[in-house]
């Protein structure tokens, strides 16, 4: 366990290393000059122009420009904005409202989905079942920003019973639209997960026997059917964390809240690779531990699996 | 000119014209009630200023508002859009439109207590003007004495090796301070226009503060002489000010605080703005106007103005395809102006048919013949022309709402005219002005103007004149050159309007671009205000609201 552990930790450099590269690479690749369209159709005057190429290093090679770049970031150092912000603070700031929105809209759609996929694993075929998988194919068909767009329409304008948009201090109360919208997409697919699975180990022998040796229903489901049935949910589940960090940018836009989407778009739309390379380096270290997460979570759930 | 940075809306990223109005008052002008509005409060929407707030290196309208309302200038332009009038000026007076002798208002203060002196603009000016400095509004010092010796261009470009030379002098020569309230301007040549320059928020005062620290420090925490000051700015989220209680001219505030909100979205705010969460939006979302919904859903509240900036399509005249002015015209006529402002822009808009927009002092309404629908002078003048081989590409900039217009545009030349005529998309701004400042366009492309100070000037030198800062096909015409010249050496602005009238005549001639439309707004504003006016340049005018 200790050494898989170690393992997985040392792969994290490599792929941590290439991440980087790449998207330097990528947004660096994006054409045009970042002061072409600065100020507007009149042009930056020469002199702002000459000032800001030397102070950022923009006539230097991508392999000079990445060097300093990871030199810098290997010392703590971010860098900073075109703008002259701290890209440090940029990230202390706005990745807690990330998080703190994904968090909510997983807890929704773990509770929802996985409640709904057990019931109508459990039943199927019943009204119930229909009703699940009807819903459930028409959040997977919305868009995001159509769900959101709706529910924020006929919630906080048309009903108000929501404020419009979330306030700065991100309030739980304020995350639960937010977070429901967020996480609608995936919340259907827990639950069909759920439900499929569920209600295959549902015919496996081990359930047979449980029932066969008179254990009371409630055991043979909370303990041996949905122990075993859940290894697909976890896995899905723990990958779409990161997922929906990343994808959380039309959700924030919608519901004005300051995360990480509104800053990664504004970089890249003026090639400030260094303000997009260390949003998505976090980014990318997320999903990288919630994958190890997920792979260590397996262990505990099935007891054949054992890592050397 | 300022470049709305939202990322969505009417007036989107890189839209060059931002968002300009005349002055235009909501229906209800009873007034508020004076108790309700001396402490009031009010939250408005706006976008995260791009850099510090430093007035001379602020170009864009997210950080140019909040400049406008937190510092006063010498003159400031009336909600009207008519001629400039003095604000912290006691007097600007001038013999020949070369030398002006400034006296200034006495015993004014700075947010920090400090008093306004002379010394405090020329120190601004200068540090504004010098090259190494790097201020993107460095330009509008251009016309002062002594002008290129502190600001010295890059002998082979950006892209070359060899770097711009350290200037000559670190201040300007035609800058003289007299006493603590008088300074004196001396310009290369005169200039009659330039009094009214002086109400744009690059020649506002700097207080001492400002050279004590660095730019970027002070922008962050930035101290100015206008009706509010600064509380605190939290970066993506709010900017707070306050009324300034020591402000002794004209524009008081009549409220208390104003919390600038900021939006990544115009839907959230306009939504916002519905359920009374937000007091005023300056720029309703474009889903909001289809079908006169936003008159629906804001009755009294929705604030229509039409702003002095115009849409445009100019011709890359260095490409040999467009020289002939025959061509050009006929092009031009063959364009309806009219259904496509009904049409495509629900009658927000209006069909452009001047050079300078008509609010701007000095314009005159109708004076382009240009801009008539009249596909029967336009087929005889392209049969005249010669005609046109190829294609004709109309390019625009992907990034903001012009794939629409533009593509109507297209069309009705492509009908009128059996030009193969097409709009061509360019993925983002950035690309799309790199192109234009490297003179590479091959075809017709998506311009637009708002001007920066009122005057009919602005609409001919930058554009229109050789070598002009925004003259990006580089039209030119000696016989233009020379009445502008003289325009603008005029010894008062009524001659200098008179010449002006006589090169945009012949700008109409040639037609070197082609106005299409007059720019328009649509703001709204909570039940809250009662009273509420815009500004010359279509900002929500914040001395004048009453709750």
């Amino acid at each position: 366990m200790g050494r898989y552990l170690l393992r997985r930790l040392l792969q994290l450099v490599p792929v941590f290393i290439g991440t980087t590269f790449l998207i330097y690479w990528l947004v660096w690749s994006v054409p045009g000059d970042p002061f072409a369209g600065k100020c507007g159709d009149r042009g930056c005057p020469p002199n702002y122009r000459a000032m800001m190429t030397e102070k950022y290093n923009l006539d230097e090679s991508i392999w000079v420009q990445y060097a300093s770049y990871m030199k810098n970031l290997l010392q703590g150092d971010f860098g900073i904005t075109f703008g002259g912000r701290e890209i440090s603070d940029i990230i202390a700031t706005s990745y807690p409202n990330t998080l703190k929105l994904a968090v909510v809209a997983l807890a929704i759609e773990a509770v929802i989905g996985l409640g709904a996929g057990i019931l109508t694993g459990l039943r199927r075929n019943g009204f119930l079942d229909n009703l699940v998988l009807v819903s459930t194919l028409f959040l997977i068909a919305l868009p995001v920003f159509v769900i959101g767009f709706v529910l924020q329409w006929l919630l906080g304008v048309k009903w108000g019973i929501i404020t419009p948009t979330v306030s700065n201090e991100m309030r739980f109360s304020e995350l639960i639209v937010p977070g429901f919208v967020l996480g609608s997409v995936s919340m259907a697919y827990v639950a069909r997960v759920a439900r499929t699975s569920i209600a295959e180990n549902r015919r496996a022998d081990y359930v047979r026997t449980a029932i066969a040796k008179g254990l009371p229903m409630r055991r043979v489901v909370g303990v041996h059917l949905l122990r075993n049935s859940l290894i697909p949910v976890v896995t899905l589940l723990g990958t779409d964390l990161g997922a929906l960090m990343g994808g959380a940018i039309v959700t924030e836009g919608i519901f004005g809240i300051n995360g990480i989407g509104r800053q990664v778009l504004r970089s890249i739309v003026t090639k400030e690779s260094a303000t997009v390379v260390g949003i998505v380096v976090v980014l990318v270290l997320v999903y990288l531990i919630m994958n190890l997460v997920v792979d260590l979570l397996y262990a505990a759930l099935d007891p054949r699996i054992r890592y050397e | 000119m300022r470049v709305s940075k939202r990322a969505s809306g009417a007036l989107a990223v890189g839209a060059a014209f931002a968002l300009v109005a005349s002055g235009c008052s909501s229906g209800n002008n009873d007034g508020g009630d004076a108790g309700a509005s001396s402490d009031g409060a009010i939250v408005i929407d706006g976008t995260q200023p791009e850099n510090p707030l430093v007035p001379a290196n602020t170009t864009e309208t997210g950080g140019g508002a909040i400049i406008d309302w937190m510092w006063s200038g010498l003159v400031e332009y009336p909600n009207n859009g008519g001629a400039p009038q003095n604000l912290l000026a006691e007097s600007i007076d001038t013999t020949d439109s070369k030398v002006f002798k400034i006296k200034i208002k006495q015993n004014t203060k700075f947010h920090d207590g400090t008093t306004v002196k002379a010394e405090s603009f020329v120190k601004a000016w200068n540090w504004a003007a010098y090259g190494p400095n790097g201020a993107q509004n460095a330009s509008f010092f251009s016309d002062i004495q002594g002008f290129d010796e502190v600001y010295t261009e890059d002998p082979d470009g950006p892209e070359g090796p060899q770097k711009a030379p350290e200037p000559k002098a670190k201040e300007m020569s035609g800058l003289k301070v007299v006493d603590d309230w008088n300074f004196e301007v001396t310009l290369a040549a005169p200039t009659s226009v330039f009094p009214t320059k002086l109400g744009y928020s690059a020649f506002v005062p700097l207080p001492d503060a400002f050279f004590s620290s660095t730019p970027a420090d002070f922008g962050k925490k930035p101290i100015g002489n206008g009706p509010v000051k600064l509380v605190s700015w939290q970066d993506d989220v709010e900017i707070k000010l306050t009324r300034f209680d020591d402000y002794s001219l004209r524009d008081k505030m009549k409220i208390k605080d104003v919390t600038v909100k900021i939006y990544q979205d115009d839907t959230a705010a306009y939504n916002d703005l519905l359920a009374g969460n937000l007091d005023f939006q300056q720029q309703v979302p474009v889903s909001a106007l289809a079908g006169e919904k936003w008159k629906t859903d804001l009755g009294e509240r929705a604030l229509s103005s039409t702003t002095p900036s115009t849409g445009i399509i100019a011709f890359p005249i260095y490409d040999k395809r467009f020289e002939n002015p025959k061509l050009r015209k006929a092009i031009s006529l063959s364009i309806d102006r009219q259904s496509i402002t009904d049409k495509i822009f629900f009658g927000t808009r209006k069909p452009a048919d001047s050079w300078a927009n008509p609010l701007t002092p000095g314009a005159e309404p109708g004076n382009c013949t240009a801009c008539k629908f009249d596909v029967a002078q336009a087929k005889q003048l392209y049969a005249e022309s010669g005609g046109f081989q190829g294609k004709l590409t109309l390019s625009y900039n992907a990034d903001a709402s012009h794939k629409e217009w533009m593509e109507a545009v297209a069309q009705q030349i492509k009908t009128n005219l059996g030009i193969d005529a097409v709009a061509v998309g360019v993925p983002t701004f950035a690309v799309f002005r790199a192109n234009i400042n490297a003179y590479k366009m091959t075809g017709a492309y998506r311009a637009g103007w708002q001007q920066d100070y009122p005057d009919v000037e602005n609409w001919i030198n930058p554009l229109y004149v050789t070598g002009g800062s925004s003259n990006d096909g580089k039209y030119s015409n000696p016989q233009v050159d020379a009445l502008a010249k003289e325009a603008t050496a005029a010894p008062s602005l009524e001659e200098a309007h008179k010449k002006f009238a006589e090169a945009v005549k012949l700008i109409d001639q040639d037609v070197p671009s082609m106005p299409i439309y007059f720019g328009g707004q649509q703001s709204g504003h909570s039940e809250k205000i009662k009273k509420v006016e815009l500004t010359n340049v279509g900002e929500l005018d914040i001395t004048s609201v009453e709750l």
